[in-house]
This record gives C-alpha cells, sequence and structure tokens, in this order.
C-alpha cells in the first residue's frame, strides 16, 4: 500500500536533487533551470499528496497556482539566458563571471 | 459579498489596471518616445495611492476568507513602498533618459512589481504571500536585466533569477509542509494549529524553510550572495530602486509570516532570526571595508541594515515590529537621498562608480559634500542624524525583549560599519587631488539629496509622525 509518506519520501528525493543540481553543477546554465523546475516540482507532489491526505482541496488549488507561476518563471528564465548568450556567446555555469565579491 | 472583497483590494486591482492600460496605449502610441512620460505618470500614480492609502484607510478590514488583510500594518508598509517607489522612479528618468535606457517597459514593470509587493504585505495566506511575491520577483528579474545590450546587467539578472527562484523554490517547500501539518493555507489557521509551545515536528521544518526563503528576499546572510552582483550590475536606477521598495516588502512579508502565522511559537523562530541578525551586521560591516564601487559598498550596507531591522523582528515583541518599521522608514529615506548622489556621480557624461572619484569633491560642491555626509553619518548612526534614533529603537527593543547580547554585537557591528561610511567622508573632504567629477544636470536628484539630509535632521524633532504611526501598525500585527 502506497501511503502519503511514500509521497512524502519522493518529494523530499526531488528537491535534493534540485537543491544538488543548482549548487554542484558546474557545466550549463541550462541544467540550473530544470533543476529549479524539479524544485518546484517537488513542492507539487507535497501539495497533491497533503491535499488527497487531508481530503482538502485547498493544496490541490496551490499546486495549480504553483504550476502557472513556474510556466512563467520558465519563460523569463530563458529570454534571460537567451540576452545573456548574446552578449557572451556561452551559456557555461563557470563563465558567469564579469562581477566577483 | 465579492463586493466588499473587491472594495477592500481596490488600489491593487487600479494599479494593476493601470499598469495594463498604459501598456496597452503605450504599444499602440508612440512606444519608446512616450516613456518619460509614462515614468512621470506612473510615480503621480504611487504618490496618490500612497496618500488615497494612508489618508483613506481605517481599521482592520479581511477579504476573501481572510487571504487578504487591509490593517495599519499593511497601511504603514504600503504607503512607504508607494513613496520610495515614486521617488526612485522620478530621480532615475533623466539618468536612463540620457543613455538610451529609459524604454517604456520599466515603469510599466515597476508598477507590476508594486502591485505584487502590495499584496505581500497584505498577505493572510500562503497562497496570497507566493502570488504577491512572484509577482514581485519576476517583474524585478526582468527589471535587472533592462540593459540587455550589457553584459554586467544581463549576468545581474541571471544571478538575480537563479538565486530568487531557488528562495522560491525553499519557501515553497516550507509552504506545503506548513500546509501539511496544519491542514490549511491561512495564517489565522496556522495559528490555531500551531498553538502555543508544542509544536509539529513537520511544522518546524516548513517553518525553516520559510524563514530561509525569506532571508533570501531581504538578502539576510548566510543568503546574501546575490545582492552585491545584483547592484553591481543593475543599472544605477534599478539598483536603487532595489534598494528601498523590495526590501521594505520583504521585511514587512517576514513580520507579518512570523507573527501572524507563527506569533505563538515565538521561542521556536527567535534564535534563527537572532542569528541571520547577527550574521548580516558583521558581514555588512565587514565585507564592505574592502570595496572600491559604491554599488558594492551600498550592497554590503543594506546586507548590514537588513540585520538591524531583523534584530527589530528577533525581538518577537510589538516594539520591536514597531522599531523595524521605524528602522525601514528611516533606511528607504536614507537610501534614496544616497543613490540620489550615486545617480549624479559621472565624469565626461559618463557614470561612474568608484569611490576614489569623490577626493576633494566639497571644494567642487561644499553643498552637495555636506548632504552627502549628513546622509553617510546617518547610515553609520552617528547621532544627532535620524540614522542613529532607528539603531537605537531597535537595539532598545532587542534589551527590553532579553536579547542584550545582540544589542551589544549589533552596537559593535555599528562602530565596524561607521569605518567604510567616514572613509568617504574622507575622501570628500581630505582626499588627494584628482580628476573631477562633471556638475550635476538633474535637478531632480538635487532635490531628492537635500530632502533625504534635510529628513535626516529634522526628523528628530518629531520623526514626522512616522512612530505614531508605526505604532499603530505594530500594535495591528500582534495577537488580540
Amino acid at each position: 500500500m502506497i501511503g502519503l509518506e511514500h509521497y512524502l519520501g519522493v518529494a523530499a528525493t526531488l528537491f535534493v536533487i534540485g537543491i544538488f543540481g543548482l549548487f554542484l553543477n558546474r557545466k550549463n546554465i541550462i541544467i540550473l533551470l530544470m533543476s529549479i523546475e524539479l524544485i518546484l516540482l517537488s513542492v507539487n507532489i507535497n501539495l497533491v499528496a497533503f491535499s488527497s491526505y487531508l481530503g482538502d482541496l485547498t493544496g490541490q488549488v496551490f499546486a495549480l497556482f504553483v504550476m502557472t507561476v513556474a510556466a512563467a518563471e520558465a519563460a523569463i528564465g530563458l529570454a534571460i539566458l537567451v540576452s545573456f548568450f548574446r552578449n557572451r556567446g556561452t551559456i557555461a555555469v563557470e563563465d558567469v563571471n564579469v562581477m566577483k565579491g | 459579498m465579492i463586493q466588499a472583497d473587491l472594495n477592500i483590494i481596490l488600489p491593487e486591482i487600479l494599479l494593476a489596471i493601470y499598469a495594463m492600460l498604459a501598456l496597452l496605449a503605450v504599444v499602440y502610441t508612440g512606444k519608446d518616445k512616450m516613456a518619460p512620460m509614462l515614468t512621470w505618470l506612473t510615480a503621480g500614480v504611487f504618490a496618490i495611492l500612497a496618500v488615497w492609502i494612508g489618508v483613506s484607510g481605517e481599521g482592520e478590514n479581511v477579504a476573501f476568507n481572510g487571504m487578504f488583510h487591509d490593517d495599519a500594518f499593511s497601511r504603514f508598509a504600503k504607503v512607504a513602498i508607494l513613496l520610495s517607489g515614486s521617488a526612485v522612479l522620478v530621480m532615475g528618468a533623466d539618468y536612463m533618459q540620457r543613455r538610451n535606457m529609459l524604454r517604456f517597459e520599466y515603469p510599466i514593470l515597476v508598477a507590476l512589481a508594486m502591485v505584487g509587493m502590495m499584496t505581500m504585505v497584505s498577505a493572510g495566506d500562503l497562497m496570497t504571500l507566493y502570488m504577491g511575491l512572484e509577482l514581485q520577483s519576476l517583474a524585478l528579474y526582468v527589471v535587472a536585466t533592462l540593459r540587455r545590450d550589457g553584459v554586467k546587467s544581463t549576468e545581474a539578472g541571471m544571478k538575480y533569477f537563479l538565486l530568487g527562484a531557488l528562495s522560491s523554490g525553499l519557501l515553497l517547500y516550507g509552504s506545503s509542509l506548513v500546509y501539511g501539518f496544519a491542514g490549511t493555507t491561512t495564517f489565522a489557521g496556522i495559528v490555531e494549529a500551531v498553538g502555543h509551545g508544542h509544536t509539529p515536528l513537520g511544522l518546524l521544518f516548513g517553518l525553516t524553510f520559510v524563514i530561509s526563503g525569506l532571508a533570501f528576499k531581504v538578502s539576510a546572510v548566510p543568503f546574501h550572495m546575490w545582492t552585491p552582483d545584483v547592484y553591481e550590475g543593475a543599472p544605477t536606477p534599478i539598483t536603487a530602486f532595489f534598494a528601498t521598495a523590495p526590501k521594505v516588502a520583504a521585511m514587512a512579508l517576514f513580520a507579518r509570516v512570523l507573527f501572524d502565522a507563527f506569533g505563538g511559537v515565538i521561542g521556536d523562530w527567535q534564535q534563527i532570526l537572532a542569528l541571520l541578525s547577527v550574521l548580516s551586521m558583521f558581514l555588512g560591516a565587514v565585507a564592505a571595508i574592502g570595496q572600491t564601487n559604491i554599488k558594492r559598498l551600498m550592497a554590503y550596507s543594506s546586507i548590514a541594515h537588513m540585520g538591524y531591522a531583523l534584530m527589530g523582528l528577533a525581538s518577537g515583541t510589538a516594539l520591536g515590529v514597531e522599531a523595524m518599521l521605524i528602522y525601514m522608514a528611516i533606511y528607504v529615506t536614507m537610501n534614496v537621498g544616497t543613490f540620489a548622489f550615486i545617480l549624479s556621480m559621472e565624469k565626461d557624461g559618463q557614470p561612474v562608480t568608484d569611490i576614489a572619484s569623490l577626493n576633494q569633491y566639497s571644494k567642487q560642491a561644499s553643498g552637495r559634500s555636506l548632504a552627502l555626509l549628513v546622509l553617510l553619518f546617518s547610515l553609520a548612526g552617528v547621532p544627532p542624524f535620524l540614522g542613529f534614533f532607528g539603531k537605537l529603537s531597535v537595539l532598545l527593543a532587542a534589551v527590553d525583549a532579553g536579547l542584550a547580547w545582540l544589542a551589544i554585537a549589533g552596537v559593535v557591528a555599528s562602530v565596524i560599519g561607521a569605518f567604510y561610511y567616514l572613509r568617504i567622508v574622507y575622501f570628500m573632504y581630505f582626499g588627494e587631488e584628482g580628476d573631477k567629477l562633471d556638475a550635476p544636470r538633474s535637478p531632480v536628484q538635487q532635490v531628492m539629496l537635500i530632502a533625504s539630509a534635510a529628513i535626516m535632521l529634522l526628523g528628530i524633532v518629531n520623526f514626522f509622525g512616522v512612530d505614531t504611526a508605526a505604532q499603530a501598525a505594530a500594535a495591528a500585527l500582534m495577537p488580540h
């Protein structure tokens, strides 16, 4: 029987993969965008699992909002990436280094 | 029923409609030729809304089943946000126009970000919080990249986007846990579920994630790494905007979540906030010392200032929230003035951000140097300027809440931090002979600089009534 904790486990795993993807990835900004999507996906799994467990619709409404915003966020991220690529001719993470602290 | 709800959120609706209509109107007419006019118009709309909200707002109104709160607290934050946004828009218009950067999207995106901020500070539900926060953030990512042919601006936008999206992810993951363990997303429901003293572990995890996400937005250490790069890379008028309105909005949202949703378990978040506060104050003070770029320096300065504002929140009392609000109001005013000066720093028509270019500036423009001196002393917290009273009120709130160690740390950090502000003053008055800066061109920036410096001096008489308003605002946030 698959219960709430299994869903939460999957979501937590996806979340951690997303976070590690953001911090350990040294190659490509597209992969960073994918990691961000992964984080938002894990949140949606959490919300829907809780919603079904609690018998309360709010979580599913929240998940719909998150999906909409995630789409808008991806669009803006890709747009910024395109203008970055036009200026620098590269999307490697290690080349995002004009400014340094 | 719905009519009453819509009446409560009327300012937000009107501003959103204004932004959309302005977009349509400008696209079908002059496009970028209309941008200067549109910038002033948008600033006027902000100012009118601020006056309207400040004058007509009364009592505590709740809309959409508790999802949206219009109370003294949200009104205080909204007035501060709108006024600072309006000031920053008009003082940057001239700078952007001369560099061919004033696109019509700029005021419209700022207006949309404003709608997001107004929603954030009124949030009474995790969903409202998230939607407001994202509306603000998405608009700001684009604004940071406004100069899309510039290497620095696009890099700043990229970094801001990635870390902003990460922080939204953390906040959302926390929200989902809070929802799961409290069974509701409304703050009123959460505060009941959390109860007093005994918090389920899942809720604590959720709370920690939510605090991390919000700490990113207010750029508190250890979630500050995006701030210096974004401040340096974004065009200066946009940096000025980042340093003012969004900071107030994020700090007000922070207070709302902590007190409205987790007001019953202050002990659970007090230590986290105290740690964020002390780290921010010290890192802001120490890291700014080595900076030669004044925009980067202002970034570290803002990190340190957020530390002091967080100290008010960490107190967990009405007095602390009141001190935080007063501190943010003073901080915004100081930053508007300082950035008005930074915007006017030019050599042969090109913007300069090097601190060394201010050498011997007092001989060239004694009045402006004096105004900047007042602002820098106030930023450093030197009495008798207003900034000192801001710091004093958060320190007193911390002592009052039994966090004397935090207050002592705050004093030490402010002494260290005073060094880099005074260094600029030293350059201006006793620096070596060097190339001269151009004479200021924009009268608006001049007015903002002088007005802000004058407020730092005259405000000590009665705070212009801001302290009374902050007191009412803090009282509205406390559980009744």
